[in-house]
């Protein structure tokens, strides 16, 4: 039994808005893993919710007419997993979400709550940062688009407006055609665990197999989700390497800044970053059919 | 005539428990019961100076708030251990039901009662409390320095719960010898929770003046005793029941909350009272292993002969005494014994310290002892240029072994056998010389460990154990013991055993599994490893018995010669010819509802045994270690057991698998944190303490050697603590052979090999992309 | 304080139900205490432990951090569900007790509810997928190495396969 103050009920976009509009002090619970867990801590103890969990046009993964993949914000991770276009255009995100937890809360857990909760271990953050997701908000206003790194505002705070919710995660067309990722996970157990970091790399090669682009991202390696822009800029252009890697690797150092706390030590961190960097930098290569010179 | 003892019977609790049939505490519980909620301290060292309550009690649907000011001044002690009429050697009595000196950061200072849940936890949340704030100390051997805060003043000058020594010859004379070569380590481990699944849970009510408790205990005749202790009432006035457990693994070997919870419902009236643990609270506020720090100095001659040793044990209590130094001496215990020296000299000390109480756990101070002890042979194997398994047959305990103290005998060249089994299970020799020489930033290991343990308790504490059987009309009996099903599958065995020795079926025996201490023979519950042995004891007595009247009263009906009756299978026989003269079911009938001679045949003893008996065995592993990403994988583990004769060998199998988990946890990744700072758990919830999960495992392998037990019944011995015991030191070993890294303190964590490896130069000699 | 109660409709284990509901309750509180489906354990509350789960429109979840209120509309099974008409074990049941996947059984209904969910899939999965499938549930005392074989075993003899050595 919770200390639930109130429950509101929203069936749809709309409802939710006014539902958001009418209850600013209100929490929007989405599939609950996160915040009914607060509920019980103590944290969120009496408070007052809004249950989106019922709006089932937030769910399923879908192109829109710019062939944008277009994920509702309720899909849950293991939907994401399962889903044909993410499996054809960014099957990355579906294994970084299937990765969290265990299948039951994979069951549970959805893209948008996993988001909205701001916080920088979540293991679908590092992926959409490394692929330039775009947040999609809907409000009294209508709808509002913002890149992921913007929505992440500090630790555990997010950009949604009173009376907001958000609606969609999007990966532009432009973002994931011709690239190809990887995720690592670090975490002390191989199930049912939070990451001590989050490591997501993706190239995109040119014709002359040279890298085009290569993204790095960051879960666990600062008080938000974050990108590695030094490294980035050390593989721009370059022809793939193992020394590459090393040096793609060595380079996140110059962009992240771990903590110190009792489940990792900053110094064990970068050293993970680093290592977890090159491999996940030579699996993105291979993937991306190059080949490590 | 068919034996049910040695065959694969399945479990009698089964079928309840896969269609959830079977119930547990929180099943029984009147749903209308009211709630109590801890309120527990959130400092780690202090005095109470003022609780205040007026904000809990305005809560809606709060009944009652009582505080640490509030309760009986009756000190208790926990630990369940078997009562001792000697002063001397009982047990600690150092805490009250709530206390006013909190001295670990989660003691028990007020409790609320309420009618719902959440009335409960919000009203204990605005519960006030106010400190006169101490020193604390969570470090055993901080906590032994003086000046050190003492935490158990009215007991103790300084934080020393007890200090035992060992001598044996002369160590300092002996370790004078030209030639010898000094091995020296420091060993840890940690502070780890048992972890059961089921929190702990009991409710407690009024009925007739007396108070009934249900538990999820593993010792209901002891937990009557303690809760008439906390309470200052005759034990009689106490009524325990302990249903179905769902884990205990020496948690629940203690009182935790009965006492508290059997307080309560006198406050109320006699109204049931719940208190169900969280996790949170199960971690913290329950009990733990005790962490043990160990130092070993061996002097070896250079054949690999030792010619004097020395062993310290410091042994971290945490708060209150509950079982105190017993583990520790256990510990203490194991080292002159598993590799005999004629020069040995030790030192165990169990010390109080700020953190959670520490009790019994599965291996009660044998997984430590192994860590400490195996890890150190192998560094001396090392030191020497010895393989491992080679230089344990030179120096292991030989068969024929009599210790002075416990007279337990190692009738069998059992460590050798075991050590033969893994060596050709695991391929010892293969392995070790293909791992031998690695380089890359990958590499694999082969290690092993032993273990060396006791069966129950005897002749430290009494051991004794009551059964009673009850035949019905149609010649299936019921059988009950004191001793407890907590999972680890005694209700079959025992059904087993008794089945054999009444000479009845199997499916004839039907074992009450709910221990009820108005109704249930006196017994002290499950631990120690002792069911199958001590509860064979008293099952074979009396099953004997009960025969014994059952053809008692076949020569009555039958008027056949006593000596040619016999009962096979739950027929009477007539064993000259083999001719079935009546089933047993006809017997009874007859017996019941004769017109001439009823009687309700029926039998019940007491068996007290003098005896005890080694379980020896040993773990092997084989690792495949990622140095840059400080992590170690199992690739295998083998655990070769002798255990005696297996009652049952799938459930057997079925408690190493279990073990071998727990202590692969013990090993790699399981460890209750503290915060220097404050004292504060840190990660008291099953995200944050890391238990392995099914991704986190190999493929677990048991094997067995059966030497039968002379001094048993049933040729058992301990089998459910000892597979916990040696795994951790046998992966530790496993990755020293992968890495030549000597990792001297469990759990082996990527944090700590990310310090161990990088101290070691080894990321300096991967590094580079060559590597990936 | 008023509570806060919402009608809810919706099948449980095969019996379409009415029930007003508390909106506080989770999912674990209505099948234990309103329906007595006592099989939904409860070991951590928080989705780390499992012994709650069920299976909810085909999906596994775990019932303490779902609210019952979403149960609302929805096909919810327990471990009750699974016995036949007469008391018939389900072949994954008599898997777990010839296999002596049980010991003190308080994991057991919910390892059994995402054991029903794998084998309902139909698929063949290798080891390490099983133990993927399954990995959302902690038990002590078993190792996991007989659930495991329960599941595996019973997964083949659905299949129609032979079971083999290893996959």
């Amino acid at each position: 039994m919770y200390d639930i103050k109130a429950l509101y009920e929203a069936g749809s976009v709309a409802e939710a808005v006014r539902l958001r509009v009418e209850h600013p002090e209100a929490q929007i619970i989405a599939g609950g893993s996160d915040v009914l867990v607060q509920i019980r801590e103590g944290r969120r103890a009496g408070v007052e919710l809004i249950s989106i969990y019922g709006i089932d046009a937030l769910r399923g993964v879908t192109l829109d007419e710019a062939e944008n993949l277009r994920i509702g914000s309720l899909t849950s991770f293991s939907h994401i997993t399962r889903d044909p276009l993410i499996q054809r255009h960014c099957p990355v995100l579906g294994e970084a979400v299937d990765q969290v937890g265990g299948p039951q809360i994979r069951n549970i857990g959805t893209i948008g709550g996993n988001t909205c909760n701001g916080v920088t271990s979540a293991d679908s953050a590092s992926t959409l940062f490394a692929w330039d997701a775009v947040i999609e908000l809907t409000g009294p206003e209508g709808v509002r688009r913002l890149p992921i790194a913007d929505f992440y505002l500090r630790a555990g705070k997010v950009d949604v407006r009173p009376g907001e919710i958000q609606t969609a995660i999007l990966i532009p067309r432009e973002s994931y055609e011709n690239c190809y990722g990887h995720y690592i996970k670090y975490a002390m157990r191989s199930a049912m665990d939070i990451a001590t970091l989050g490591c997501s790399v993706n190239v995109r090669l040119s014709p002359d197999g040279t890298i085009a682009r290569a993204r790095i991202a960051y879960g666990v390696a600062g008080p938000v989700p974050l990108r590695a822009a030094t490294a980035e800029a050390v593989a721009r252009g370059q022809i793939p390497s193992r020394a590459l890697a090393d040096r793609f690797a060595r380079a996140v150092l110059e962009d992240i800044h771990p903590r110190d706390s009792w489940r990792a030590a900053k110094d064990f961190r970068e050293h993970i970053a680093v290592e977890t960097a090159r491999r996940a930098f030579c699996e993105s290569v291979r993937r991306a059919g190059g080949e490590l010179a | 005539m068919s034996k049910s003892v040695g065959q694969s019977k399945l479990r009698v609790d089964a079928f309840d428990k896969v269609t959830g049939r079977a119930q547990y505490t929180d099943d029984l519980c009147d749903a209308r019961a009211l709630v109590a909620k801890v309120v527990h301290s959130t400092i780690a060292h202090g005095m109470v100076t003022a609780v205040e309550t007026e904000a809990a009690l305005a809560v809606p649907g709060v009944v009652k708030v009582l505080t640490c000011f509030d309760v009986p001044n009756y000190p208790f002690p926990t630990a369940g251990h078997p009562w001792s009429t000697d002063p001397a050697h009982q047990d600690i009595a150092d805490r009250l039901l709530l206390n006013r000196h909190v001295r670990y950061y989660g003691d028990d200072v007020a409790v609320v009662i309420a009618q719902d849940e959440v009335a409960a936890v919000r009203a204990a949340r605005l519960v006030k409390v106010t400190y006169e704030e101490y020193p604390f100390v969570l470090d055993v051997q901080e906590a032994m320095k003086p000046g050190a805060p003492v935490i158990h003043g009215e007991l103790r000058e300084n934080n020393i719960l007890a200090h035992t020594q060992l001598h044996r010859g002369d160590y300092e004379a002996a370790r004078q010898e030209p030639g010898l070569i000094k091995v020296e380590g420091w060993y840890d481990t940690p502070t780890v929770q048992h972890c059961h699944i089921e929190n702990h849970i009991c409710y407690a009510s009024m009925q007739g003046g007396r108070i009934t408790v249900v538990t999820s205990t593993q010792i209901p005749h002891i937990i009557r005793r303690v809760c008439g202790q906390a309470l200052g009432i005759p034990w009689g006035q106490l009524r325990i029941v302990k249903p179905y457990i769902g884990g205990g693994f020496g948690n629940k070997q203690d009182a935790l909350y009965e006492p508290l919870c059997a307080w309560l419902t006198t406050q109320v009236g006699g109204r049931t009272v719940k208190l169900d643990c969280t996790r949170e609270e199960t971690f913290v506020s329950n009990r733990v292993r005790h962490a043990i720090r160990t130092h070993i100095i061996s002097y070896v001659r250079p054949d690999g002969s030792f010619a004097a040793r020395r062993i310290e044990c410091f042994s971290n209590q945490g708060a209150y005494a509950s079982h105190g130094h017993s583990i520790a001496a256990k510990g203490m215990g194991a080292f002159p014994q598993i590799y005999p020296c004629d020069n040995v000299e030790g030192d165990a000390y169990t010390v109080y310290t700020n953190r959670p109480t520490a009790g019994a756990m599965r291996g009660y101070g044998i997984p430590q002892a192994m860590w400490a002890g195996e890890c150190h042979i192998d560094d001396v194997a090392r030191a020497l240029g010895r393989d491992p398994v080679e230089y344990r047959r030179q120096v292991v305990m030989p068969q024929g072994y009599t210790d002075a103290f416990s007279k337990n005998v190692n009738y069998y060249d059992t460590f050798r056998q075991v050590m033969d089994k893994g060596v050709e299970a695991i391929g010892w020799a293969e392995k070790r010389a293909a791992y031998a020489h690695q380089t890359g930033p990958v590499r694999r290991g082969i290690g092993m460990a032993l273990f060396w343990y006791n069966t129950a308790v005897w002749p430290i504490s009494l051991e004794t154990s009551s059964c009673r059987m009850v035949l019905n009309q149609d010649g299936s009996v019921q059988v009950q013991t004191g001793e407890t099903e907590i999972g680890q599958g005694c209700d079959t065995a025992y059904s087993q055993m008794a089945a054999d020795a009444i000479g009845v079926p199997f499916e004839q025996v039907h074992i009450v599994s709910t221990q009820d201490t108005d109704i249930t023979p006196f017994g002290t519950g499950a631990y120690a490893s002792r069911q199958t042995y001590i509860g064979g004891f008293s099952i074979q007595q009396t099953g004997r018995l009960l025969r014994e009247r059952i053809l008692d009263y076949a020569q009555e009906l039958t008027r056949q010669t006593r000596a040619n009756l016999d009962l096979v299978d739950g027929r009477i026989v007539r064993t000259s010819d083999g001719q079935v003269l009546m089933s047993l079911g006809e017997l009874a009938t007859e017996a019941l509802y004769s017109l001439t001679h009823s009687v309700h045949l029926t039998a019940e003893s007491t068996y007290q045994i003098k005896n005890n008996a080694y379980s020896f065995g040993c773990s092997f592993a084989e690792v495949e270690v990622d140095i840059p990403m400080c992590k170690v994988r199992l690739l295998d583990l083998v655990n070769v057991h002798d255990c005696g004769s297996l009652i049952n060998p799938a459930l057997a199998e079925a408690q190493v698998h279990g073990g071998m988990s727990m202590a692969i946890g013990y090993g790699l990744s399981e460890e209750l944190k503290f915060d220097p700072k404050t004292g504060r758990p840190l990660n008291n919830n099953l995200l944050d303490y890391k238990l392995s999960t099914t991704m986190d495992h190999p493929h677990l392998r048991a094997y067995f050697v059966e030497n039968p037990e002379p001094t048993s019944p049933y040729g058992t011995k301990a089998l459910g603590e000892p597979p916990a015991c040696s795994p951790a030191p046998a992966i530790r070993n496993a990755i020293l052979q992968a890495t030549g890294v000597a990792l001297d303190e469990a759990p082996m964590t990527p944090h700590l090999l990310f310090r161990a490896f990088r101290s070691a130069g080894l990321f300096d000699e991967e590094g580079g992309a060559g590597h990936v | 304080m008023s509570i806060q109660y919402k009608e809810i409709h919706c099948t449980i284990n095969g019996s379409p139900v009415d029930r007003m509901v508390d909106v506080r309750a989770s999912l674990t509180d209505l099948l234990r205490n309103d329906f007595r489906l006592t099989s939904v354990k409860k070991g951590c509350e928080v989705g780390e432990c499992g012994a709650c789960n069920v299976i909810i429109d085909g999906e596994c979840f775990n019932s303490c951090i779902y609210l019952a209120i979403w149960a609302d509309g929805k096909n919810i099974r327990t471990l009750e569900s699974l016995l036949g008409p007469n008391g018939e074990l389900s072949d994954i049941q008599q898997a777990f007790i010839d296999e002596a996947a049980v010991q003190c059984g308080f994991c057991t209904p919910g390892f059994i509810m995402s054991a029903v969910e794998i084998l309902e899939s139909g698929r063949e999965y290798t080891d390490d997928e099983l133990r993927k499938l399954l990995s959302g549930h902690l038990c002590r005392c078993t190792g996991y190495e007989n659930i495991i074989r329960a599941v595996k075993k019973t997964m083949y003899r659905r299949l129609g396969k032979p079971l083999p050595e290893t996959t």
